[in-house]
């Protein structure tokens, strides 16, 4: 292990990926919901980032765009969870049943 | 320059982000899951510092710990916390979840396991001086319209977020 290659960083990102995906599918607080899709976009800007040291600076122009993207999904996410919490009181996502048969 | 004790914070700064990622999501109160992502956040601002990425390293720590956290944190102080400690913290279906993303785990070590030969070997060199030139100048000059629908794209979630939290419309 004393060289590190493009392989650990890509190992780095895909266990942050799959710690994000878990806490997407496990919890039930909205915003910890929201902080894990960011742990997931956090892997991809690392995955992006680290190809780019192979491939030039195309990787890290786009975790730009990917870190702009995260910060517009989170300021529209976190406003309609104020929405619905003003409406119900809570912010536990099994409650988010209106749709529902 | 040559870089110095390479491993040793390669292993430290993923450790801590895996660590405070694990954190992040099995803590009952938000506020110490959203702590535990700036950790996480910072320690991969490391990881890039450590890819010759100053720039994205800087707007890392800048607009994602600095601005996307302080606004989670916001909006945790908005919504009441306390019934939150007393509920349950995971959801019924934490058997299917767990299952389905040690799947996605093995899928991803398969891929490893089978394609480490094909990454070239020798990396590119990146001058770290100028780094920031360099991207400053793909994004005014190659990708010049993403950056221009990027802008947009925030304009609208502005617009987005103030409707939504609007009390009357």
């Amino acid at each position: 292990m004393a060289e590190i290659s493009t392989l650990h960083y890509l190992v780095v990102a895909a266990a942050l990926f799959i710690v994000g995906v878990i806490g997407v599918l496990t919890r039930r607080n909205v915003v910890i919901i929201l902080m894990s899709i960011e742990l997931i976009l956090n892997a991809v800007n690392l995955n992006l980032v680290a190809f780019s040291r192979l491939h030039g600076l195309h990787g890290q122009v786009f975790s730009i765009f990917v870190i702009t993207d995260a910060a517009a999904e989170a300021a529209v996410g976190l406003g309609i969870l104020i929405a619905f919490f003003r409406n119900k009181e809570t912010v536990n996502v099994d409650e988010v049943d209106l749709l529902k048969w | 320059m040559n870089p110095v004790a390479t491993p040793f914070f390669f292993y430290a700064l993923s450790g801590i982000a895996v660590g405070s990622a694990i954190a992040t999501i099995t803590r009952r109160n938000p506020v110490h899951s959203a702590l535990a992502l700036i950790v996480t956040l910072l320690s991969v601002a490391g990881l890039y510092l450590m890819l010759y990425a100053p720039f994205v390293a800087g707007v890392q720590i800048i607009l994602y710990a600095g601005g996307i956290m302080v606004l989670f944190l916001f909006v945790i102080m908005l919504v009441s916390i306390e019934q939150v400690q007393r509920e349950a913290e995971f959801n019924r279906q934490w058997h299917v979840a767990i299952a389905a993303s040690l799947a996605l785990a093995a899928l991803l070590l398969f891929v490893f396991v089978k394609g480490r030969g094909i990454f070239p070997q020798r990396t590119l060199s990146l001058p770290e001086t100028l780094n920031t030139q360099q991207v400053g100048l793909m994004l005014y000059g190659r990708y010049l319209l993403p950056f221009e629908v990027a802008s947009l794209l925030l304009l609208v979630a502005i617009i987005g977020a103030v409707v939504m939290a609007k009390k009357r419309i």
